[in-house]
C-alpha cells in the first residue's frame, strides 16, 4: 500500500543501476544494483518519510528485496508504532 | 540449543580425530614448516598427510562418504594446524570454505552431488578466485562474465591472487552471470584446474603466509553450465563464504597465537628453573599475554557458536541480518589485530632467542605470518562495511 511513496524515495535516493521506472513492484532490487551503502541511505530516507524506526531484526536482505517487501515492512511499522 | 537435524558425524570420534591432527602437526607439518616458509613453496607433505586421513572431505556430509563434521569442528582443525604451520592451516581453511559453499548451496545439483563424492574419493583440493583486477577486494563486484551457449561456457578472469592455484584440483571463480549482467549479478563457477589455462601476472614473495603460494594469474577456462553453482553468489557469500572464512581464519590465527604463548611459557619456565627464589618479571608478562589470548579466543568462540546455531537452524534469512554481519566482521578485525599483539608480546618474553631465525624458540615466522592477518581482506575495508551498517543498526 506504500509502493508509490517508496518508489519515489528509491527514485530520489536509490542511485540504482536500473532506472526506477523500469522496475516492477516485485522486481529484485539487489539485481537492480542495490548495495549495502544504498540500502542504508534508503533506510534513513524511508524512516524519515514515514516517521518509523526499523528494528534490528528487519535489517536483512529480505526487507530490501523489492518495493513490495519494503512496503510490507513499512506497513508493519506504521500499524504498530514502537 | 539443539540442532534442527541430527548430526550424522561420529561425534565421539572427534577427540580422536583432533589427536590425529596434532600428530600430523608435530610429525609432518611442523618439521616442514621452516622450508615451506623459506622457499615459499606449497606444503605438499602436510597435504599428503591430511589426504591420507581423508581430512580434505571432512566437511562433506556422511551420506557422500565424508566425515560430516560441523563448521565448529572444521574450525577446530584449523586452530590445531595453526599451531604448527599457519600457511598449511590457511590452505586447509581456504579449501574448506570452498567445500562449504558446495555443501551448503549445491546439494540439490546432480553435478555437485557427484562432485562431493569425488571430493571424498580423490581428496580433491579446491582453490578460490574472487578478487579481480580493477575491482580489487570487493567480492560483490565482478568484471569478468560467464559466456554461455546454454550448455557450455567460457570464462576469463584477471585475478591478482589465487592461492595455491597450481597445486589445486579445481578453482571456484566469481563472475557476472552473463556478459550483459550488472557487476553485482554474480555466480560462483567451478573450473577444473587441469582444463584451465594460467598466465602468471604476479608473484608471491611476501613477508608471511609464504606457503599459500598466492600468485596472480590470468585464468581462462570453461566447461558445462552445470559447473555453475545454482544459488546466487550474494546468498553463498552471506551464508557461507563470509562467515565460514572469518571463523576458520580466526581459528588458525588463534592457533598461531597459542603457539607463540606456548613458546613464551616455555621460556618463563626455563628462567624460573634457573632462579627458583624470584619469579622472573616475564612471568607477569606471560600472565598478561594469556589474558589477551583469552579475549581473542572468547570473542571468536562466541561468534562461532552463533554461526553454528544459525547453520543448524537453517533459516537462510538470518545470515543477511546486519547484526550477524557486523559480529562476523568484528571477529575478523579483532582476531587479526590481537594475533599481532600476542605474538609481539610473546617475543618480548622469549627475548633474543625468539628474535633469532635459527633457534628453536624463534618467533620470526609467527610474527611475519601474524602481520598478514589484517591485510588479507583489509581490515579497513571491513570496517568500512561495518561503518555503513552501524549507522542504522541500533544494538551494541
Amino acid at each position: 500500500m506504500y509502493q508509490e511513496q517508496i518508489r519515489k524515495i528509491i527514485g530520489d535516493h536509490g542511485r540504482l543501476a536500473t532506472d526506477i521506472s523500469e522496475l516492477e513492484n516485485d522486481s529484485d532490487l539487489y539485481a537492480a544494483g542495490l548495495t549495502s551503502l544504498i540500502t542504508v541511505n534508503l533506510l534513513l530516507a524511508i524512516e524519515d518519510h514515514f516517521d518509523v524506526e526499523f528494528p534490528d531484526e528487519l535489517l536483512s536482505r529480505r526487507t530490501f528485496q523489492s518495493i513490495n517487501a519494503l512496503s510490507d515492512a513499512v506497513d508493519g511499522l506504521v500499524a504498530q508504532p514502537s | 540449543m539443539e540442532p534442527a537435524t541430527a548430526p550424522a558425524a561420529p561425534k565421539s570420534d572427534f577427540g580422536a580425530l583432533i589427536d590425529d591432527v596434532h600428530r600430523i602437526g608435530s610429525d609432518v607439518v611442523l618439521p616442514h614448516a621452516p622450508d615451506v616458509d623459506r622457499d615459499a613453496r606449497f606444503p605438499h607433505e602436510a597435504f599428503a598427510a591430511l589426504r591420507a586421513e581423508r581430512l580434505l572431505s571432512a566437511y562433506v556430509p556422511v551420506e557422500f562418504g565424508g566425515h560430516g563434521l560441523t563448521m565448529t569442528e572444521i574450525a577446530r582443525i584449523c586452530e590445531v594446524l595453526g599451531q604448527y604451520c599457519a600457511s598449511s592451516a590457511m590452505v586447509y581453511a581456504m579449501h574448506q570454505i570452498q567445500v562449504a559453499c558446495i555443501v551448503h548451496h549445491a546439494a540439490d545439483s546432480p553435478f555437485f552431488r557427484a562432485y562431493m563424492q569425488r571430493l571424498v574419493d580423490e581428496q580433491l583440493l579446491l582453490a578460490s578466485a574472487t578478487t579481480e583486477m580493477g575491482v580489487g577486494g570487493d567480492l560483490r563486484s565482478s568484471t569478468c562474465a560467464v559466456e554461455s551457449d546454454g550448455t557450455g561456457f567460457r570464462l576469463k578472469k584477471m585475478a591478482p591472487v589465487i592461492s595455491y592455484a597450481l597445486e589445486s584440483d579445481a578453482i571456484l571463480v566469481t563472475a557476472r552471470s552473463a556478459p550483459d549482467a550488472d557487476t553485482s549479478d554474480q555466480v560462483l563457477v567451478l573450473l577444473d584446474r587441469h582444463e584451465s589455462e594460467f598466465e602468471e601476472i604476479a608473484g608471491w614473495d611476501t613477508l608471511g603466509f609464504r606457503g599459500t603460494r598466492s600468485l596472480g594469474f590470468g585464468l581462462s577456462g570453461g566447461g558445462h553450465v552445470e559447473q555453475i553453482l545454482p544459488a546466487p553468489f550474494a546468498d553463498i557469500l552471506a551464508q557461507s563464504m563470509h562467515p565460514f572464512a572469518h571463523m576458520t581464519w580466526g581459528s588458525l590465527w588463534l592457533g598461531l597465537a597459542t603457539d607463540a604463548v606456548r613458546k613464551a611459557r616455555a621460556s618463563v619456565r626455563k628462567k624460573m628453573a634457573k632462579n627458583p627464589d624470584v619469579p622472573p618479571v616475564t612471568a607477569l608478562r606471560l600472565a598478561e599475554v594469556d589474558e589477551i589470548l583469552f579475549g581473542m579466543r572468547s570473542g571468536l568462540y562466541e561468534t562461532m557458536a552463533e554461526y553454528q546455531r544459525l547453520l543448524d537452524a537453517g533459516d537462510p534469512e538470518a545470515f543477511s541480518n546486519f547484526g550477524f554481519s557486523i559480529r562476523v566482521n568484528n571477529t575478523k578485525v579483532t582476531c587479526s589485530e590481537l594475533v599481532v599483539d600476542i605474538v609481539g608480546r610473546a617475543l618480548q618474553i622469549v627475548g633474543i632467542s625468539g628474535y633469532k631465525n635459527d633457534s628453536s624458540s624463534s618467533l620470526g615466522r609467527h610474527l611475519r605470518d601474524a602481520y598478514g592477518a589484517a591485510l588479507m581482506v583489509n581490515n579497513d575495508r571491513i570496517r568500512g562495511h561495518n561503518a555503513t551498517m552501524q549507522v542504522v543498526y541500533r544494538q551494541s
